[in-house]
Order: structure tokens, then sequence, then C-alpha cells
């Protein structure tokens, strides 16, 4: 069986965001880049079945060669190989479409990706590849298990879980519930630093969707505070006053 | 010209993230001056259709197909983009709801139109297709512009007045071309929570941090919960150590929600926290430090413990509730 996990890589979720001066990008001054987290979980999963099945996980990403020490952790943790197609993506579409473009004729049976990366929040590419590619594709996945060609799967549907069944090949979306992070050991990091990654150029096909600005939040104009011995008024301003219950 | 609504239904009802939809349709309709049409799956009762018409829809294209009782994105896909050339629509617009979100990107892809995901606002359309999102979970605003000549949208739950327009729309049944390979899932078992709310629809969340000291105590904020109407959550830590489970994780690496009103008792407020719930109309945090993060990020405080603030919010939300 080959698997295939496409990573992101986002700024460290405890990153604080600010913005360059022009808002036209992100300001990555003291910011940390690390595995986009639900694609962490995403390969934590994908070596479960690897170990079991004895197959082949390749990782691919698209980003510039600043990406490279998030692709090799990815290696430390087991994966076989990487690519890197090398582009700063606009838009999801084409991460979708580079990546489609980049393992033709490949065949993966398995793909994964996180639900969403947490910088842009689109959770596009699991379904873009999952049309591109022409297989099925099953998004927010909870679980996984894999008897021949058959996945059985649970995902989350809007106030609950279903579960489905599938031939593969197949693409899915990793929530944080498919499995927990591994962390790299001494063996895997010094057998990464062997491993190959391979770096395509893309096929340059346009973007669909141009980031334009970004905005911060509005801050909060500031707390009001009620005393903890008479609570109760709180309550009474939320409803009187706020009118939001 | 028109704009397309993907009005999805369960067990026949059309929720509030549905009719959002339908009202955001119309909205964006009027400003480009055209009107919506509806895409309805499965059996709706009439006065269920009439909602559509209610928040927006002219039309409704009604499609009767039991191979749709097993959600398959690929042939809902294929549906909306059919049925967007019937209709000849150039918008697209969705609810952000699981499924939603699992669809849009495939027709985006058949289409090649351009999707952003979990839009606030009404699109600017004067020069472009201009439209706002969160990025960074929660921690910025991003605007965008779809350069295709077909755009989608989903639209982020709760972020949307409905407006009941008093209308009616007329109910067309359609046969879209599909065949039996567009079907390739099965769905084996579904479960919902019954008759509990909904974390990302619910209007009023009431939320739970490490201050809580332990899940034996969580009796509090359900009931509190329970006599608002509103949902529960939790912080990160909280699911980790397994006192709640993880479906509840409000945050970056959990759900987004933008209650009207979000109560958070005993959580500090770490950056990751605030990120998914910043977008919350009215924040209340309750916590014994005075120095947590949270008070700088909500709208009202409790310097306090949580074991005594909180009876006194439930006996005078008893109270109102009794009037």
């Amino acid at each position: 069986m080959k698997i295939l996990l496409c990573a992101s890589k986002t700024p460290d979720t405890t990153a604080k965001i600010n913005f360059t001066a022009d808002k036209k990008a992100l300001d990555a001054n003291g910011v940390q880049f690390i595995l986009n987290p639900y694609d962490d979980h995403a390969l934590a999963r994908a070596m479960d079945i690897k170990e079991k099945n004895n197959s082949h996980l390749t990782v691919i990403h698209a980003g510039d060669a600043g990406s490279e020490a998030i692709l090799r952790r990815a290696l430390s943790i087991g994966a076989d190989d990487c690519i890197r197609i090398n582009l700063e993506p606009a838009d999801s579409y084409t991460v979708a479409h580079e990546i489609a473009h980049a393992i033709q004729g490949e065949n993966f049976d398995l793909i994964f990706t996180g639900r969403e990366s947490i910088d842009f929040n689109g959770s596009q590419v699991c379904s873009l590849l999952g049309e591109m590619l022409n297989i099925p594709s099953i998004d927010f996945v909870t679980d996984i298990q894999i008897e021949g060609n058959l996945a059985t799967l649970k995902r989350f549907i809007d106030g609950g879980e279903e579960t489905l069944q599938v031939n593969l090949p197949i693409v899915i979306s990793a929530t944080k519930e498919l499995a927990e992070p591994r962390i790299p050991n001494m063996r895997g990091i010094m057998a990464s630093r062997t491993k190959p990654i391979k770096v395509v150029e893309p096929s340059g096909d346009a973007a669909l969707v141009m980031l334009e600005q970004f905005e911060p939040p509005v801050a909060k104009t500031g707390c009001t505070f009620v005393d903890a011995a008479d609570a109760a008024k709180l309550i009474d301003i939320l409803h009187q006053q706020e009118k939001v219950i | 010209m028109s704009v397309l609504v993907y009005a999805e239904n369960i067990e026949g009802k059309f929720g509030k993230p549905v009719l959002e939809a339908t009202t955001y349709a119309y909205d964006t309709a009027q400003k480009l001056g055209t009107s919506v049409t509806a895409v309805v799956i499965g059996a709706a009762a009439p006065e269920e259709l009439n909602k559509l018409g209610q928040y927006g829809a002219q039309k409704i294209l009604h499609i009767s197909d039991a191979r749709f009782d097993s959600f398959n994105v690929g042939a809902l896909a294929k549906t909306l983009q059919e049925a967007a050339q019937k209709e000849s629509a150039d918008v697209i617009i969705m609810s952000a709801t699981f499924n939603a979100k699992a669809i849009a990107p495939r027709l985006s892809a058949r289409m090649k139109a351009g999707l952003v995901s979990n839009a606030i606002g009404l699109p600017e359309t004067g020069n472009g297709f201009h439209v706002k999102k969160a990025v960074y979970s929660g921690k910025g605003f991003g605007h965008f512009n779809i350069t295709s000549a077909t755009k989608i949208l989903t639209i982020s739950i709760n972020s949307y007045h409905l407006k009941n327009i008093g209308a009616s729309a007329i109910i067309e049944s359609w046969t879209p071309s599909l065949s039996d390979q567009d079907f390739p899932v099965k769905v084996i078992e579904t479960k919902r929570q019954k008759g509990k709310v909904s974390l990302t629809e619910a209007e009023i969340v009431v939320s739970g941090g490490r201050g809580m000291k332990g899940p034996e105590n969580w009796g509090m904020i359900e009931e509190l919960a329970d006599l608002l109407g509103a949902a529960t959550a939790c912080s990160k830590p909280v699911s980790d150590i397994g006192w709640r489970p993880h479906s509840e994780h409000v945050g970056q690496t959990g759900l987004t929600i933008s209650p009207n009103l979000y109560f958070a008792i005993g959580i500090s407020g770490a950056i990751q926290h605030l990120a998914g719930v910043s977008s919350s109309k009215i924040i209340v945090a309750i916590n014994k430090d005075p120095e947590a993060p949270f008070f700088k990020a909500a709208d009202y405080g409790i310097v306090g413990d949580a074991f005594e603030v909180l009876p006194q919010l439930i006996a005078e939300v008893k109270k109102i509730k009794a009037n």
C-alpha cells in the first residue's frame, strides 16, 4: 500500500499574529513555524497504518526551502520520503492542483490531509484533491480501519458522527481524534538525515482566490467587572441591558 | 445570472445555519439584481420548504433520489454543478456545516470556481468579488478577491442575521444526471445527539476550564447551560486530560464558535483558546485570578471562585426564567 500525507507549515499555536505595515502579509518576526497540528495527527495515524501493513509513506508539501525543518521532522517520525513543490501557494486550489500534478501516475491508495490548516482555516485541500484525482474524499475523519481494499471510517457530521464504508483509493482529512501525534526519537532523527526530499517545480496554474489584505481583530474596549458577592447582577445586565438571555 | 444556495436538510428539517445562508444568498442576489434558487435533496414537509421561500429563495429545485441517503460528496458536487448551469448561477452559497465544507471544494475543482470558506459579511461586488473571513483561527481577518467567473462561499455559522421576507418559493421537481458510480460511499450508521444544542449553532455557550478542578464539578456548568438553552464547551487542557469529550474543545485546534454569549469559567485565556471564541458577541469571564488574560478579551468579568459565583448565577437565571 502507498500512503501520502499532505503537509502544511503554519505558525505555532501559541504564536501572536501580527501583520506587516501594509497588511499584505504576516509579520513573521518572532513567529515559530510548525507542521500544521492536524497534519501531525494525520501523520501519526498514517504511521500506524504504515507499520501494520508495511506500507510506503510519502510526505508532500508546497513551500519554499524554509520548510525543510518541518519535512525533516516528519521523516524523523517515520515517513519514508518527501516531495517539496517549490512554491508559496496563493490559495488552496493551487495547493491541490500542484499536489495532483506532482503525484500524477503514482497511484496512492490512501491520502491524508489535516481537517484544516490553522493559518487560513480553509478545509479545502482534501475535497479538492479528491475531485482532481477522481477518487472519493472523506472529510473530518475521526477513525479509519482498513481491511484489504475496504476502509471503514467515522467522520464528524453536524451534531454527531457517521460510520461509513468505501473502497480505496481515498483521500481523507484528519481531525485530532484520529491519533495522538508522535514524538520523534533519536534513532528516527538520525535516520531522517539521509532520507530523500525531492524538489519539484510547480506547473504554474493560476490561483482563483487572491488575498488582498489582512485586518487585525478589534480589541475589546474594556471589561466591566461585577462584584463576586453580587454575581446575580451580571445575569440582570445580560438579560435587561444586553438582551442576550 | 442567479445565486444558488444549497439548502441541506437534516431528517427533512432546515436548521438555522441553512436559513442564515438562504438570507445571505437573498441579500447577495439583491446586490447583484438577481434571484435565489435553493437546491433541496430528499423529503421535506411543505411547511419546511416554505421556510426557504420566507428566508429568500424564489425557486426550489427539489431532488428525490434514495441514493443520497448515503452522504456522497462527489454526487452532491456534480448535482450542484448541474443545478448551477441549469440556473445560470455564478454565485453558489452554502452554510459552513461539516457536510457543506466537504462538498464545496469538490464543486470548486469541478467548476474551477474560487471558494472562500467561512465567509462573514456580504461580498463587495462593485469591482471584483471581495469577501472577508477570519484567518489564523480567529487571530485576524483576511479580505479576499475571487477572480474566477463562478464564485463559491461557505458562510460562517451564527454570523449572519435571519430575515423573514414573507415570500414564497416555486417548487420544481428535478432529476440531475447521476450514475451509480457517483455513489461509492455507503453509510453504515448515523449518530446524532438528540435534544442537545449543537455547539457550533448555539447562541449561548457555557465553557469550563481547569479552574473547575475536576469532571465531577461539571454539574453546575451543565445546569446553567440547560437553564439558558446553551451548549457546554471546555478548554483544551480539560479535554486533553479527559474531563470532557474532545468534541467540546473550543480554541485554535478545536472548534471555532461565534455565539451571542460566551461564559468562560475557570479558563485563564491562553491565546490558543481566545482564537476560537474571539468572535463571540459578548464574552463573560469568571476567574479567581484577577490577572487572568481572559479579562482583557472579555466584556464582563467576575473575579471570584467559580464554586461561589456559579450558584448565584444559576439562582438568578431560574428567577428570570420563572417570570
